[in-house]
């Protein structure tokens, strides 16, 4: 933390990405080498995974040691489980979800992908895109991720060879153009040795682009968040219970999306009642405007009904209220999807029930090709299905919103999470 | 100036209150654990922001080792007294003599490991069915695979490698009778949020966190606090040095650091040029490369 600054530090921007990209791709030595080479390892950090690595007869120091912490991983030399690092620069401050490439294990993936502004997909130079690229990738575009950064690793294994990195941009491009993706960079880069992460490299002089950490500090990502769309789930009703607070009711909750200040007209969902917003605070000081993501409390300037799992929007504009609608789901279970079948949904903080009504199709991952023969809906399967909900939920298509659009389907008999959903 | 965005601290904020309200409303029995150490004293704080004007719906739970430093111990009850909260203590003394638990020997024991006995038997006498920890998924390699709801099985166990995906910020803490989770609200935060966000709130802390004079023991390049609790080897001599805590744990285990930083401020400075993290002052860590992931399989915090 060299250029540690205080006043910086109190206005960092968040920044969350995480890896993608197939099995012993360098994902993990990527992670690793990035926070060595911006001197975010510390020293006992670091002794431990020289000792470790020295150990194992290895003639480098092997960075993905910093990110493989069970024991389980070490052994295998893979990873298993999503693990979190932090690491903060002058400019921002980063979330970096390391996720496995192991197919058996693309759930961790979904779950490290599922919260972030970027995820960076790692290509072996020689290898080129594999099937599990091509599942990472998609999945990554289904989840909406707003930047893609494709890091075309182990370029030291093809003598950093402009026409071998030419070949897998080609392959990817090919794949790429049946996905809908916003903003992709492509990235020549050695994860072991360290060209093009932090440092530019020295070895590829036909590579005019920025390095990593170039592209991580200055993406742009404050328009990621949507302001326009008022959403508010009421998490918990606060009734103090003491009496100077004796007619106090505070509707507590994150803002989902949007724009609240005090006076704004209001809608309560399922009601249907009107109110006026009288303070939105939070623990005691009141919020002039409060907006997406902040965890606030709301009073209004009458007694409504309202209870956890209402919703409070604006007047003009409000989600889609229905009980039956279409959703993209990754499937998570070694337990098949199951047609006609039962499951518990969850859906912002709101839980119901719900019954699989149809399966439209699903995805051939080789081809990108929707296929509407094939209902075996099994682990790392992504599917469109059609389902219903005991009670409407209030939402927006995943498009539009990311938190108001995903649900969870969760197995009844043994409370797994068994299935990621997009509301389409 | 970006019109519209949280910085992150703000950001943190509003994840932990919402992983904190959402415990609060998914379990029926929820408590939060209390170690009288820096992040469970903010994970405290962001309880009273999250239910404000209301007091904290559910009780605090401290684990007491019979170790503590004595500061913590005064700290927290004026703390409690202060905000209103309800604590229930439950001590590793108790189950030692009721033979749930053996202390272990020699000079490096430690009631660290006999903790999670303790905890485990509270858990299930007071029927508490989630356990709210301040741990960060920054301080140690197992911890950062962590969930924010962590399911425990009847046994208390964490089974690391079959972990429920957590996506987008939805979570599921459904479980069969008799299982319980944990609940980190503080998962994302690092080492350096926790003391900014301190110094951005005025939040209270145990003086000991701070630069004092104090009777120490070298073991092992570490700088243990000399108490009754602690056993010389023959080589070993106590010192006095102007010390002060990174974290604060048992007594017997927790080191303290030579350090002149007598106010936030250099607390922050001083960490911002550490080249070592703070888990690097704690003896229970240094046991094997997988003491923490053993220690948490089992049911430690
Ligand atoms: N030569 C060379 N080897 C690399 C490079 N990057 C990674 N490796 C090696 O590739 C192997 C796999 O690396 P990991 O980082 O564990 O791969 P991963 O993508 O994290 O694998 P999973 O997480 O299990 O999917 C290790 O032996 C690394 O040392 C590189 O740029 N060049
Ligand atoms: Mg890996």
């Amino acid at each position: 933390m060299s250029d540690f600054s205080k006043d910086g530090y109190m206005n960092m921007e968040l920044l969350r990405f995480t890896t993608a990209g197939s099995v012993d791709d360098g994902k993990s030595t990527l992670i690793g080498r990035l926070l060595y080479d911006s001197k975010q390892i510390f020293e006992d950090q670091l002794e431990a995974i020289e000792q470790r690595s020295q150990q194992r007869g290895f003639e480098h120091v092997d960075l993905s040691l910093l990110t493989d912490g069970l024991k389980a991983e070490r052994e295998q030399g893979i990873t298993i489980d999503v693990a979190y690092r932090y690491f903060a620069t002058p400019k921002r401050k980063f979330i970096i979800a390391d996720t496995p490439g192991h197919i058996q294990y693309t759930r961790n993936m979904v779950t490290g992908a599922s919260t972030a502004n970027v995820a960076l997909i790692l290509v072996d130079a020689r290898k080129g895109v594999l099937e599990q690229t091509i599942r990472h990738s998609f999945i990554a575009s289904l989840l909406q991720i707003p930047h893609l950064i494709i890091c075309i690793n182990k370029m030291d294994l093809v003598e950093y060879s402009e026409a071998a990195f030419n070949k897998v941009v080609e392959e990817f491009r090919h794949v790429s153009s049946k996905l809908d993706i916003k903003d992709v960079h492509f990235l020549p880069i050695s994860a072991l040795k360290g060209d093009n992460v932090v440092d530019k490299s020295q070895n590829m002089p036909w590579y005019q682009g920025a390095t990593l950490m170039y592209l991580l500090e200055n993406i742009h990502i404050s328009s990621d968040e949507n302001h326009i769309d008022c959403r508010f789930p009421v998490q918990y009703v606060i009734r103090p219970q003491q009496t100077e607070y004796h007619d106090y009711r505070g509707y507590a909750g994150r803002i989902v999306s949007g724009i609240y200040k005090p006076g704004d007209k209001v809608k309560i969902l399922p009601s249907g009642e009107s109110a006026v917003i009288k303070t939105v605070e939070l623990f005691g000081e009141n919020i002039e405007e409060a907006y997406a993501p902040m965890s606030v409390t709301m009073t209004l300037d009458r007694d409504v009904d309202i209870s956890r799992g209402d919703m409070i929007v604006r007047e003009n504009n409000a989600p889609n209220m229905e009980q039956e609608f279409d959703v993209m789901i990754c499937w998570m279970n070694a337990n098949k999807l199951q047609l006609g079948g039962k499951y518990a949904i969850r859906h912002t903080i709101k839980d119901a029930r719900c019954v699989i009504k149809d399966i439209r199709y699903k995805i051939d991952i080789n081809t990108l090709h929707r296929n509407e023969n094939d209902k075996e809906i099994g682990m790392n399967d992504i599917a469109r299905i059609n389902i219903k909900t005991t009670v409407p939920l209030y939402f927006d298509s995943y498009r539009k919103n990311r938190y108001t659009g995903s649900v969870i389907l969760i197995d009844e008999g043994t409370n797994e999470t068994v299935a990621a959903g997009m509301i389409v | 100036m970006i019109l519209y965005h949280l910085n992150h601290l703000r950001e943190l904020e509003a994840e932990a209150i919402y992983v904190i309200r959402e415990a609060a409303s998914q379990f029926e029995r929820p408590a939060m654990l209390f170690s009288g150490g820096k992040d469970s004293i903010v994970m405290t704080h962001l309880a009273r922001k999250a239910f404000y004007p209301a007091r904290i719906p559910f009780p605090l739970l401290h684990i007491d080792t019979g170790h503590n430093f004595p500061e913590t111990l005064t700290f927290r009850d004026k703390m409690v007294e202060e905000i209103g909260a309800r604590l229930e203590v439950r001590y590793v003394q108790d189950s030692i003599d009721k033979g749930r638990a053996r202390e272990e020997k020699g000079p490096n024991a430690s009631r660290n490991v006999l903790q999670t006995i303790t905890l485990l038997d509270a858990l299930e006498e007071l029927k508490i069915d989630a356990a709210m920890g301040g741990a960060r998924r920054d301080e140690e390699k197992a911890r950062a695979k962590e969930r924010f709801f962590s399911h425990r099985d009847e046994f208390g166990q964490w089974d690391p490698k079959n972990q429920r995906p957590e996506l987008w910020m939805l979570l599921n803490g459904r479980k069969h009778i008799g299982e319980h989770f944990r609940v980190f609200p503080l998962s994302n935060w690092t080492e350096m949020d926790v003391w900014m966000y301190i110094q951005l709130e005025n939040i209270p802390i145990p003086e000991i966190y701070f630069t004092h004079e104090r009777d120490v023991v070298d073991r092992d390049g570490m700088l243990l606090a000399y108490s009754e609790y602690i056993t010389l080897k023959d080589t070993e001599k106590v010192e006095k040095k102007v010390v002060r805590f990174r974290t604060i744990g048992d007594m017997t285990c927790t080191g303290a650091v030579e350090s002149p930083a007598s106010s936030l401020s250099e607390i922050i400075d001083e960490i911002a040029a550490s080249r070592t993290t703070e888990r690097g002052t704690r003896q229970d860590d240094k046991r094997s490369e997988t003491a923490m992931e053993d220690r948490k399989k089992a049911g430690y915090f």
